[in-house]
């Protein structure tokens, strides 16, 4: 059995703002995060899946198809995007990279089976570095 | 001798040219046009160049040039969209090259003619250098 990870990059912009919270308060809690205008990132996300190596191909992940999806269903959507503006699940839901983890797992579980109809490769990663220094990791068995 | 600091600041900007219709701005900038922005952790490298004073065995002061990137460029740029909040892009299109311009227009002043590059990472594969207005050098 094999784990294999594959990375992709976007480029987005975000503000986190709660609408739970007061002004005042999102300014404490997100700081400069909260700046009115939005901020952007290079995020990088590596997404792993994990399976058996296929005799036939000698590989455990197509990667083309990985991308296909990645396509799909990530990069399409989120590059060159404002998130909060451009993405239907943040318009009230705040993009932390918390919650963009989920929804780029989410999306991806929804596809998988789609994309990849065997009892193998499974999804099972999804890892967001925002900065190179703020990493976000969720195991997609957490998510519905 | 060139000494290079390095700081990081994250941005969103949008490249459009107003007085273009939404075609000719998709077709020159693709989806860096899109309307909303989108963002970049930005790297910036500035070199300086000179001979090591003699006493301090220094080319120049590394806080000092550490204070004069935050106090220019971190302080301004760092989590805003540079469009909306960061003269003169609410004229100029930050595109890689103006922004890396703007940053040399900002510290050169501070740098007594010391300053011999700006390197404007945009992301990992994408940088501009920009050494003033006399002739490229590397």
């Amino acid at each position: 059995m094999f784990r294999v990870t594959r990375r992709y990059q976007f480029a987005a912009s975000h503000r986190l703002h709660a609408n739970a919270l007061s002004g005042e308060e999102n300014r404490r809690v997100y700081g400069k995060c909260n700046n009115p205008f939005g901020h952007g990132h290079n995020y990088v996300l590596e997404v792993s899946a994990r399976g058996p190596v296929d005799p036939g191909t000698g590989s455990a992940v197509d990667a083309r198809r990985l991308d296909d999806l990645m396509a799909r269903e990530v990069l399409g959507p989120f590059d060159h995007r404002n998130l909060n503006a451009d993405i239907e699940a943040f318009r009230e839901l705040t993009p932390t990279s918390e919650n963009l983890a989920v929804e780029i797992c989410r999306r991806l579980k929804r596809a998988w089976p789609q994309a990849f109809p065997g009892e193998w490769p499974k999804l099972e990663k999804v890892r967001i570095a925002e900065t190179a220094r703020n990493i976000f990791e969720i195991d997609a068995h957490e998510i519905q | 001798m060139l000494i290079t600091r390095k700081v990081e600041f994250s941005a969103s900007h949008v490249c459009r040219n107003p007085r273009w219709s939404e075609e000719e701005n998709q077709r020159v900038f693709g989806p860096a046009a899109n309307p909303n922005g989108h963002g970049h952790n930005y790297m910036l490298e500035v070199s300086l160049s000179g001979e090591p004073d003699p006493v301090t065995g220094m080319v120049f002061d590394l806080k000092e040039m550490k204070d004069v990137l935050h106090r220019e460029v971190v302080e301004p740029f760092d989590h805003r969209f540079l469009n909306h909040e960061a003269p003169p892009f609410d004229r100029v299109i930050p595109t890689a090259e103006n922004v890396a311009r703007e940053i040399w227009r900002r510290i050169e002043p501070h740098f007594g003619g010391r300053l011999h590059s700006v390197r404007l990472y945009e992301t990992p594969e994408l940088y501009v250098d920009y050494f003033g207005e006399q002739a490229c050098s590397a």
